[in-house]
C-alpha cells in the first residue's frame, strides 16, 4: 500500500463523521435538537453524526427500572391520610451492603409490643450505592428505588441524611415512573386478596 | 473435567507419598504440602506434569486453627481444571518460600499476600507492600486486624434495626483519633523522596567506554494522564531509554477483600461491580459463578444466555473503549476514543434498561440474573448486534488499522514473548497476543460457552500492534457469539428458586473463573456456614498483567512506556481494589 494512504482512511472517516452531522441536520431539520423526538433519535442504534445531548437543557429520558436513592410509597386513605407501607420489618436494613438505613421500631405504649410500623426511618444517601437492593426484597412494596437523580445540595451534614418525611412518596408517583412495575405487583397483591377472601368464604 | 483431575491427583500422591497429602476437609479440594518440600513439588508439577501456568496466589487467616494458608492453583495452558496446592503455617511469623524463581509472575501476587496477611516469602525479589503504603499498621486481612471505623464483625449491624438511631461515623471516631502507625514509623518524616527501599530496587546499567551518560529515575504519575487513573511508575532512563521500572499502585486501595469479608454473600455483588468499573457484568459473572459452585445450584436456561448476552457485549464495550484509550495515548487526542464512547453509550444504555444502571449494574443473582429483559430492549440488542455493531467495527478498523502513525509506534514495541507471557502469568489479550491460545471460555468452558461457535483469535508477534490487532479480532468473534445467543434464547423463567436476600452456603472452597474482556477473572470464596465469606479473593487480571510491564518496557523509550501501559488496558479500580 502506499505510504501515507492510512492517515488519508482516517482523516476521510473523520470528514465522514463531521460531515454527516450537517447532513442529519438537514434531513431531520430543527426538531433534532432540544425536542423528545431529537433526543430519541440521537440515542436510537440509527443515529450518525453528533451524538451528545446537552444537559441540563436536555434531559436522557430515564429507563424504567433506572434507580437511585430508594423512597418509602404511601398509599393515600380515604380521608387524605398517608399510610406508609412499611411495617419497619427490617429486611431492607439487613440487606443493605453499605448498610445506610436505620429504622426504629413502634413500640405499643401500653404492651410495649412491636407495632408494624416505622417510628424513624432515615437513609444516610452519602452512603447509599444505589444497589437496589432494598427495594428488590422488600415484601411489602414498600421501598422503592427513585428516578429523581438531581438531588445536591450545598450543606451535606444537615442534608443528607433523608428522614422519613423526606423519604415518603405517594403510590401514585411510584406508578408514574414504574407503570409496568405497579401495575404488576398491584395485580399480584389483588390475586392475594381474592385468595384470602376465598379462603374466608370456605372455613369462616 | 472431574475425572481428569482425579487421574492427576493420584500420579502427585503417588509420587510425593507422605508428603503431598489430599485435603480431605469437608467441601475443600486439591492438596496439602508442608511448606519446606513446595519448592520441589512446584518444580515437578511444572517440569513432568505440564501446569506451566499459575493463576493465582492467595493466603486465608484460619484464626480459629491459628493457622496461614496459602492457596496456589496451577493450570495447563493446553486446557483442563486447576491443581491447587496448599501450604501451612503457624500464623506467628509464618514463613513460606517464595515460588518467584519458578514462576516470576508470583511477583506481584506474594507481595499482596504479605502486604494484606503478614505471610513473608522467603527469597522474594522484592517483598516490599504493595497496595498499602509503609506507614500503615498491620495487614489488615488478618481476621484480628480492625479497620479505623469497625463496628462488628460482620453484617448486618445491629445497631441499625430494631433501635437504628441515625449517627455519622466521623462523629463518632473523628479522623485524628484512629489513625495508627506502625512501631518506630513518623509521619512527619516520611516524604515519597526519600522511598530508598524502591529505588534501592531499581537496576542500573554499568557503563563502560568514553561516552559516559548519567541514569535519571523518573516518576511517572500518580497524576498524569496517560496512566488511567492514579498509577505511578518510577522508570530509570538512560538518555530517552528506558533502563528499569517499576510499579506502584494502591493509591484507590479501598480493602475490597476485607469489605467482603464483612458482606454477607449477596452484599458483595454490588460491590464487584465498582472492581472493573468498566465491565460490572463480567465481574458480577465470576462472581455469581464462584458462590453457586459452592451452592451447587445452577440458573435455569433463559438466565444462562442473558449472562453470556451481557459478558460478550461488555467485552465488545471493554475492547473498542480500550482501543480508543490506546490511540489517546498515541497521542490521536480523543477523536477515536469519542467515535468508541457512542457504542459504548448504546450498550451502556442496554445494560442500563435491564440492570436500572449504567456501570454499575449489579444484575448478576446466585441463581440467575435480576431482571427479564423487556422486548423493546432485546429489539434494540438485536438491531446493535446484527447491523450497528458489525459496522461501526469494521469502520474503526478501517479508520485505525492501516495509520502508518499507529503502525510505527505499535510495532515492535512493547513485545512479550510467549514463554515470558506464560511464566508471568500475564492472561487475557496479553497473553493471546504472545501466541498462546489460552482462553478460559475454551481451556475451561464455563457457563454455557461450549454450546457456541466462535474462535480463540491468537497474535504472534506479543508487541502493541498485536494486542490492538487481537483486540478487533476478539471483537468479532464476541458478536459471533451474540449472533448464536440472539437465535437461540429461549423463554422461561430467569431465577432458579425463590430471590432470597440471606442465601445459605455450605462450608468449603471454590474458585469462579471467567474470562473477563481484561484477562482471566478469578474469585477465591471460603464459606463456613455463616453468612458472610471466610474469604473473599479476587484475582485481578489487570494487576497480574502489571508484573509484565517491566519487562516490556525495558529498552524502549519513555515515550512508548504510555501505549505499552495503554496496550494491556488496565482499569485502577481493580488492580488496586
Amino acid at each position: 500500500m502506499i505510504t501515507g494512504s492510512g492517515i488519508l482512511r482516517g482523516l476521510w472517516t473523520t470528514f465522514r463523521h463531521f460531515i454527516k452531522t450537517y447532513l442529519e441536520d438537514l434531513r431531520i431539520g430543527k426538531k433534532r435538537y432540544f425536542t423528545k423526538e431529537g433526543i430519541e433519535l440521537r440515542r436510537s442504534p440509527d443515529v450518525e453524526g453528533i451524538f451528545t445531548i446537552q444537559y441540563p437543557e436536555e434531559k436522557l429520558p430515564v429507563p424504567e427500572e433506572f434507580r437511585y436513592i430508594p423512597f418509602l410509597v404511601y398509599d393515600e386513605g380515604e380521608s387524605g391520610e398517608k399510610e406508609i407501607r412499611c411495617t419497619s420489618c427490617g429486611i431492607c436494613a439487613k440487606v443493605c451492603p453499605p448498610q445506610c438505613i436505620w429504622i426504629v421500631r413502634t413500640n405499643d405504649p401500653v404492651t410495649g409490643k412491636p407495632i408494624p410500623q416505622p417510628k424513624e426511618f432515615y437513609i444516610d444517601v452519602d452512603i447509599c450505592m444505589n444497589c437496589g437492593f432494598c427495594a428488590e426484597y422488600c415484601p411489602f412494596d414498600a421501598i422503592k428505588m427513585d428516578h429523581d437523580y438531581e438531588i445536591a445540595s450545598y450543606d451535606r451534614f444537615r442534608e443528607h441524611i433523608f428522614d422519613l418525611n423526606r423519604l415518603i412518596k405517594p403510590a401514585s408517583y411510584y406508578a408514574q415512573i414504574r407503570p409496568t412495575n405497579f401495575a404488576r405487583e398491584e395485580a399480584a397483591r389483588a390475586e392475594k386478596e381474592a385468595q384470602k377472601a376465598a379462603a374466608r368464604k370456605v372455613n369462616p | 473435567m472431574n475425572e481428569q483431575v482425579e487421574v492427576q491427583s493420584s500420579s502427585l500422591s503417588d509420587r510425593f507419598p507422605e508428603i503431598v497429602l489430599p485435603d480431605t476437609r469437608t467441601g475443600y479440594s486439591g492438596f496439602l504440602v508442608k511448606p519446606e518440600n513446595l519448592i520441589a513439588v512446584v518444580r515437578t508439577l511444572r517440569e513432568e506434569m505440564g501446569y506451566d501456568y499459575l493463576s493465582s496466589v492467595t493466603g486465608v487467616d484460619y484464626l480459629p486453627e491459628n493457622k496461614m494458608e496459602v492457596v496456589y492453583h496451577f493450570y495447563r495452558t493446553t486446557g483442563g481444571g486447576a491443581l491447587v496446592l496448599k501450604t501451612q503455617v503457624e500464623r506467628e511469623n509464618p514463613v513460606v518460600p517464595s515460588l518467584t524463581p519458578l514462576f516470576p509472575g508470583a511477583e506481584f501476587q506474594e507481595r499482596e499476600a504479605w502486604d494484606l496477611l503478614g505471610i513473608r516469602f522467603a527469597d522474594h525479589p522484592d517483598l516490599r507492600r504493595i497496595l498499602t503504603w509503609e506507614g500503615f499498621h498491620g495487614h489488615p486481612l488478618r481476621k484480628d486486624w480492625k479497620e479505623p471505623f469497625f463496628e462488628e464483625e460482620a453484617k448486618p449491624f445491629k445497631s441499625r434495626w430494631p433501635e437504628g438511631h441515625v449517627y455519622r461515623a466521623e462523629d463518632k471516631n473523628p479522623f485524628h483519633d484512629n489513625v495508627q502507625f506502625p512501631a518506630g514509623f513518623d509521619p512527619e518524616l516520611w516524604s515519597p523522596e526519600t522511598d530508598e527501599l524502591l529505588y534501592a530496587g531499581l537496576k542500573r546499567v554499568d557503563k563502560t567506554g568514553d561516552f559516559l551518560t548519567e541514569q535519571v529515575v523518573v516518576n511517572l504519575g500518580p497524576q498524569h494522564p496517560s496512566t488511567h487513573g492514579v498509577f505511578r511508575m518510577v522508570v530509570v532512563l538512560d538518555g530517552e531509554t528506558v533502563v528499569d521500572l517499576k510499579p506502584i499502585m494502591g493509591y484507590l486501595h479501598r480493602n475490597h477483600e476485607k469489605i467482603g469479608e464483612r458482606n454477607t454473600f449477596l452484599q458483595n455483588m454490588p460491590f464487584t461491580d465498582r472492581l472493573d468499573y468498566v465491565c460490572s457484568m463480567s465481574n458480577n459473572f465470576g462472581y455469581a459463578l464462584a458462590v453457586e459452585k459452592l451452592m451447587g445450584i445452577h440458573p435455569p436456561e433463559r438466565a444462562e444466555y442473558i449472562r453470556v448476552m451481557m459478558a460478550e457485549l461488555t467485552r465488545y464495550l471493554n475492547h473498542i473503549f480500550s482501543i480508543g484509550f490506546l490511540l489517546n495515548d498515541l497521542g490521536a487526542f480523543f477523536t477515536p476514543m469519542l467515535y468508541a464512547l457512542e457504542e459504548r453509550e448504546l450498550i451502556l444504555d442496554v445494560f442500563e434498561a435491564v440492570s436500572g444502571s449504567r456501570m454499575m449494574c449489579n444484575y448478576f443473582r446466585f441463581g440467575g440474573v435480576a431482571r427479564d429483559i423487556p422486548d423493546e430492549v432485546m429489539q434494540k440488542i438485536r438491531k446493535l448486534v446484527l447491523d450497528r455493531l458489525p459496522r461501526k467495527l469494521d469502520e474503526m478498523d478501517y479508520f485505525i488499522t492501516h495509520n502508518e502513525i499507529v503502525r510505527g509506534r505499535c510495532e515492535g514495541v512493547g513485545v512479550l514473548t510467549a514463554e515470558r507471557a506464560i511464566a508471568l502469568s500475564a492472561s487475557g489479550p496479553v497473553l493471546r497476543a504472545s501466541g498462546v491460545p489460552y482462553d478460559v471460555r475454551r481451556a475451561d468452558p464455563y457457563s454455557i460457552y461450549e454450546r457456541f461457535e466462535f474462535n480463540i483469535p491468537v497474535r504472534y508477534n506479543g508487541d502493541i500492534y498485536d494486542r490492538y490487532l487481537l483486540r478487533l479480532d476478539e471483537m468479532r468473534q464476541s458478536l459471533r457469539i451474540l449472533q448464536q445467543v440472539l437465535r437461540d434464547i429461549p423463554e422461561g423463567p430467569i431465577m432458579s428458586g425463590k430471590p432470597q436476600y440471606q442465601v445459605r452456603v455450605p462450608a468449603g472452597e471454590a474458585y469462579g473463573r471467567v474470562e473477563g474482556p481484561k484477562g482471566e477473572l478469578g474469585f477465591y470464596v471460603v464459606s463456613n456456614g455463616k453468612p458472610n465469606p471466610w474469604r473473599y479473593h479476587v484475582r485481578a487480571p489487570t494487576f497480574i498483567n502489571l508484573t509484565s510491564l517491566a519487562e516490556m518496557c525495558r529498552g524502549q523509550k519513555i515515550a512508548d512506556v504510555v501505549t505499552v501501559l495503554g496496550s494491556i488496558d488496565i482499569v485502577l479500580g481493580e488492580v488496586d481494589r
